[in-house]
């Protein structure tokens, strides 16, 4: 059965990834029986070219992606550089936990709330500086250039991308690597880049590809904060599927397939980008250069700028939940009130229930076989393949690519808007990252210990029960908290499976972000916060509570 | 009854790391295996307990009297092996380590408890049972490694280098209790270690294994010769 693991995770993850990508392509070349399209034809494509936006929209996609990753990749590496010293890294450490936890949506509308004309930020400068008594009537948000839509993904990603500097570095005997190049002369910066990046680079790879394929299509934070006429690639395809004239379809899948082969020039880019960056970097380490011994104020000003702005737009979250009235140019609401959340409180109950009542079942799914597939692992003694890359593909496709298409196809299986095929949506996003933040522990697992249980007596479901299990909380923990929070954030996966008649706390932040009155707004999007954020407490408590006595836990995985 | 290893050859791919080795090692007594490390004595005993790592291969055949151990999982075979770690459990109290190796033969809540009782008085550490195991000291931590072994009633006992992290002055102490609580069941023990001083205080058979690359092999063959040697 153990054996059988392996097979069956691919079969969730591929299975709908490869029969949606397909039946997102057929409609985008015209075939789609069921709307009248029964022969090949670029008509869609066509349509799409005579779509006025389209270059616009393309341009301003690629623009943001692009800039969204390369920026929160340039700060992520400058402050792994800063944090060589340890009380930095102990401060960014704890910054990053909330970061983390924190779902796309809710960031996404704390930090309009921050940045918007009447935001918190105005009303700062306001108060400080220039003494206005209406907002300023400058677009800050969902402007045309998609500033506030990178800025809001640089929020997220530049935590995401240091946490997987910061997990690789542990790997490479960093601190060693960096004292020795030091030792030549070198400056720490340099010392950092030539003698411990290229090794933690490898680790680095797929993360920033995540990254950029998730930043160019990206679609609930580009309806929060980015602009609407064009929008981005992804929400236009949104839209055209949306729309209820059925023959967009056809165009909408086209759109889709055009937003793949961007994902696809730029992940290759990437690739080229990483070359050139090797090279050219080999030409500076021959010239000996030992380079200055720099200055990290300006990293750690940029830093703690990040983590200020991040941590402040949860905070107006939770501000503007309980803000009685809180008029332009007030730094804080005149009163505080529950009014909000009471009001709330009855259709908020159910919503976060279907939030926890996915999130906890795709969760658990994903930790039962990513264990399935670990300890069989073990037991055949060879880690299965390449084909593992496949795990991360889920995180690489546009979800547009193929969601739609997996719509249809649970419509046809009647199997839309059910718990079900919720769940399984989920899973798909849920299951690289727990099997990813499982992987490693369970592989530097002591094999002795199991050796040892196993001469004891222990037949290998009490060795796992007792020893492995036991021993790997933290790490399965921490596994849990990570899918918890994916499950939590999922927009678009949520809305297509459930097919609109599914709400949960995300999909109805999205909604309520156009338009809908702060204050409900802001208590769907502190709702929609708070519970990945206590699912990765309990991640850190629980361990740390079950340890108190057990001295020899403190310091294990 | 006696465990015997009958010629048993580890491979590492297409290199051998032990080859054509036949020991008999009698209730009580005492066999030692040295030899530089790296040449696989860690693999023989790991082949004795059917957990030889992914990589390496094994031939040949384990006999417990006249019952063939080969075909046996790891945890059927009832060989008890000891490391140079402690291994101790982290998450378990010392009583729980205890109570995780005990015999499930022996049933019953008190009885258990007694038996968990008596082998902590045995390795004079009485009343310990509730201690978190990262509280003991080195030598209690060793002890008790040996007394889980020991209770799980196993029918011989491996010692993989059971003493290199010990002191000299624990080394000894400890050495010998594991030896008398070894002979007062009659159980083998096969001993593998790179140290003299453990061959010469077990006092029995002494093997010595051969380096693994032509150039090591002869160069042992010289001094040692191949195969069981008795000192």
């Amino acid at each position: 059965m153990l054996r059988a693991a392996p097979f069956l995770l691919m079969a969730i993850l591929l299975l709908p990834v490869a029969a949606g990508g397909l039946a997102t392509l057929l409609p985008a070349f015209g075939y789609l029986p069921a709307l009248g399209g029964t022969a090949l034809s670029l008509d869609p494509w066509r349509a799409l070219l005579a779509w006025p936006g389209l270059g616009r929209a393309v341009v301003l996609t690629a623009g943001t992606g692009a800039a969204a990753t390369g920026i929160s990749l340039g700060l992520a590496v400058a402050l792994a550089i800063a944090a060589r010293r340890a009380g930095v890294l102990a401060v960014i450490e704890a910054a990053l936990a909330p970061l983390l936890a924190t779902p796309h949506a809710a960031l996404a509308i704390g930090f309009g709330f921050l940045a918007a004309p009447s935001g918190w930020i105005a009303r700062l400068a306001a108060w400080a500086v220039t003494g206005w008594q209406v907002p300023p009537d400058i677009a800050t948000v969902q402007d045309p250039a998609g500033i506030a839509l990178v800025l809001a993904l640089c929020l997220k990603e530049t935590p995401y991308l240091l946490l997987m500097i910061l997990a690789a570095l542990a790997q490479v005997q960093a601190p060693a690597r960096q004292l020795m190049a030091q030792g030549l002369g070198y400056g720490p910066r340099r010392a950092w880049l030539f003698g411990v990046f290229p090794l933690v680079w490898p680790q680095m790879r797929l993360p920033v590809m995540a990254v950029l394929a998730f930043s160019l299509s990206v679609v609930d934070v580009a309806i929060i904060l980015g602009p609407s006429n064009p929008p981005t690639l992804a929400v236009q395809v949104l839209r055209w599927f949306g729309d209820p004239d059925l023959a967009l379809w056809f165009v909408a899948s086209a759109g889709a397939m055009l937003l793949a082969g961007i994902v696809l020039a730029a992940l290759t880019l990437l690739r080229g980008a990483e070359a050139a960056v090797a090279w050219a970097g080999r030409q500076v380490a021959r010239t000996g250069r030992r380079g200055g011994s720099g200055f990290d104020g300006v990293t750690l000003g940029g830093g703690a700028v990040v983590a200020i702005v991040a941590l402040a737009a949860l905070a107006v979250l939770g501000v503007w939940s309980l803000a009685q009235s809180w008029r332009f140019p007030d730094l804080l609401p005149r009163g505080w009130t529950l009014a909000s959340w009471q009001a709330q409180a009855p259709g908020l109950a159910g919503t976060a229930g279907v939030t926890l009542g996915i999130g906890v079942a795709a969760t658990a799914i994903a930790l039962l076989l990513a264990v399935a597939c670990l300890e069989n692992e073990r037991r055949i003694g060879h880690r299965p393949h390449a084909s593992l890359a496949l795990l991360y593909l889920p995180l690489l496709v546009p979800q547009v690519a193929f969601l739609f298409g997996m719509q249809a196809l649970l419509v046809r299986l009647r199997l839309d808007g059910t718990l079900a095929a919720l769940v399984w949506a989920h899973l798909i996003f849920v299951l690289p990252y727990v099997f990813l933040a499982l992987a490693d522990p369970w592989r530097a697992f002591d094999t002795r210990l199991l050796r040892t249980a196993s001469c004891l007596g222990a037949p290998p479901w009490r060795v796992l029960l007792h020893v492995s299990l036991p021993l790997l909380a933290r790490p399965l923990l921490a596994a849990a908290a990570a899918g918890f929070a994916v499950s939590a954030g999922l927009y678009l996966p949520t809305l297509f499976a459930g097919a609109g008649r599914v709400a949960t706390l995300t999909t109805e932040a999205v909604t309520l972000s156009s338009g809908g009155d702060r204050r409900v707004v802001a208590v769907m999007a502190a709702a929609q916060a708070l519970l990945p954020l206590l699912a990765y407490a309990l991640a850190v408590g629980l361990p740390a509570w079950r340890a108190r006595r057990r001295a020899g836990l403190a310091v294990a995985a | 009854m006696s465990l015997r290893l009958e010629r048993v050859s580890i491979w590492a791919g297409a290199r051998p790391l032990v080859r054509d080795l036949s020991l008999a090692v009698a209730p009580g007594a005492v066999v030692t295996v040295m030899g530089p490390s790296g040449v696989g004595k860690s693999s023989l005993l790991a082949f004795a307990c059917g957990t030889l790592p992914v990589g390496l291969r094994g031939e040949g055949r384990v006999w417990f009297g006249a019952e063939d151990l080969g075909g046996l999982a790891p945890h059927r075979r009832r060989l008890g092996i000891l490391f140079q770690d402690d291994l101790l459990f982290p998450h378990m109290s010392v009583a729980g380590n205890l109570l995780f190796g005990l015999d499930p033969a022996v049933r019953g809540r008190a009885a258990r408890q007694a038996a968990v009782a008596a082998a902590l008085a045995e390795a004079e550490l009485p009343g310990l049972g509730p201690r978190d195991p990262a509280s003991l000291s080195g030598g209690q931590r060793a002890r008790v490694a040996l007394m889980r072994v020991l209770v799980s009633r196993p029918r011989a006992l491996l010692l993989d280098e059971p003493f290199g992290r010990l002191d000299a002055a624990l080394r000894a102490r400890f050495r010998g209790f594991v030896f008398a609580a070894a002979r007062a069941r009659g159980l083998p023990v096969l001993l593998v270690t790179h140290d003299v001083s453990d061959a010469e205080a077990a006092g029995g058979t002494v093997v010595e294994l051969a380096g693994q690359s032509g150039e090591g092999r002869q160069g042992n063959q010289g001094s040692a010769g191949k195969g069981p040697r008795a000192l």
